[in-house]
């Protein structure tokens, strides 16, 4: 039998929502690239345009989503590379809290940045 | 009854000699994760010059949203780094999906192939992409 090796608590939710973000994210990020790269290429890219595809409902709430999944699929992946490399303790802790705040402050900005670019409020 | 073997620890760079497949796959998921992640912050930071458009100047796309992605585009070395960035998330979607695999115990036996071919196929991808990223405008 082998010995558990993984950077995550057995029974804890965070490898859960870690593989359920990444489902998600295997197809929106494949999306993102072929929309803004291969349908519309990237030096064409204006505000006008943008507002265009971000105003339809149904493409803001994929990328609101796409936005949330990312940063909590990013954020989660350092903390357990860090605790992977032997992070622990009061250090752990910290780093931690740091991530999440940085996480909650991406997600913040994210969210001004999306509404921004629609004409829907 | 499933099997271990004791090959030391990936997280002991120093010994990368002896890496087999599934640890090369291990280190490069973490270097392609920390690319994307920090990707993600400058993403957004590029992004938020939409914020606060003025409304007149985007009629003629002489806002600065356009300008500043037009004003990057025009760069080559943003054009490449696009393609290095294309190569690590067709890898971390490639590799997650070999990872998602091993989780649910499929294929656990081709394991290192699957990982071989998550490189071959990113490889193909970028390659055959690399000019759709270099056309278009450059100034």
């Amino acid at each position: 039998m082998a010995e558990h090796y993984s950077s995550f608590e057995r029974g804890g939710r965070r490898w859960l929502f870690q593989r359920l973000t990444a489902v998600f994210l295997i197809g929106v990020l494949a999306f993102h690239f072929v929309l803004l790269h291969f349908v519309n290429h990237a030096a064409d890219i204006t505000f006008l345009g943008t507002q265009a595809r971000m105003s339809q409902v149904g493409y803001f709430a994929t990328m609101w989503l796409f936005l949330v999944t990312a940063t909590f699929h990013g954020v989660n992946g350092v903390y357990n590379a860090l605790v992977n490399q032997g992070l622990t303790g009061s250090q752990k802790n910290a780093v931690k809290y740091l991530l999440v705040v940085a996480g909650l402050l991406l997600v913040v900005q994210g969210t001004r940045v999306a509404l921004a670019m629609t004409n829907l409020v | 009854m499933s099997q271990s073997y004791n090959r030391g620890t990936v997280e002991d760079f120093g010994r990368w000699r002896e890496f087999t497949a599934g640890m090369w796959a291990w280190i490069f998921h973490k270097f392609t994760g920390w690319v994307l992640v920090g990707y993600l912050f400058t993403h957004i930071a590029v992004l938020s010059t939409a914020i606060n458009v003025d409304p007149a100047a985007a009629q003629s796309s002489a806002d600065i949203y356009t300008n500043t992605i037009a004003g990057l585009e025009s760069l080559l070395v943003v054009r490449f780094l696009e393609v290095g960035l294309l190569a690590v998330a067709v890898f971390h979607i490639l590799n997650g999906i070999r990872l998602l695999m091993v989780d649910l115990g499929v294929g656990l036996e081709s394991q290192d192939k699957s990982f071989y071919a998550s490189l071959v196929l990113t490889g193909a991808i970028v390659v055959a992409s690399v000019p759709t990223f270099l056309g278009g405008k450059l100034v």
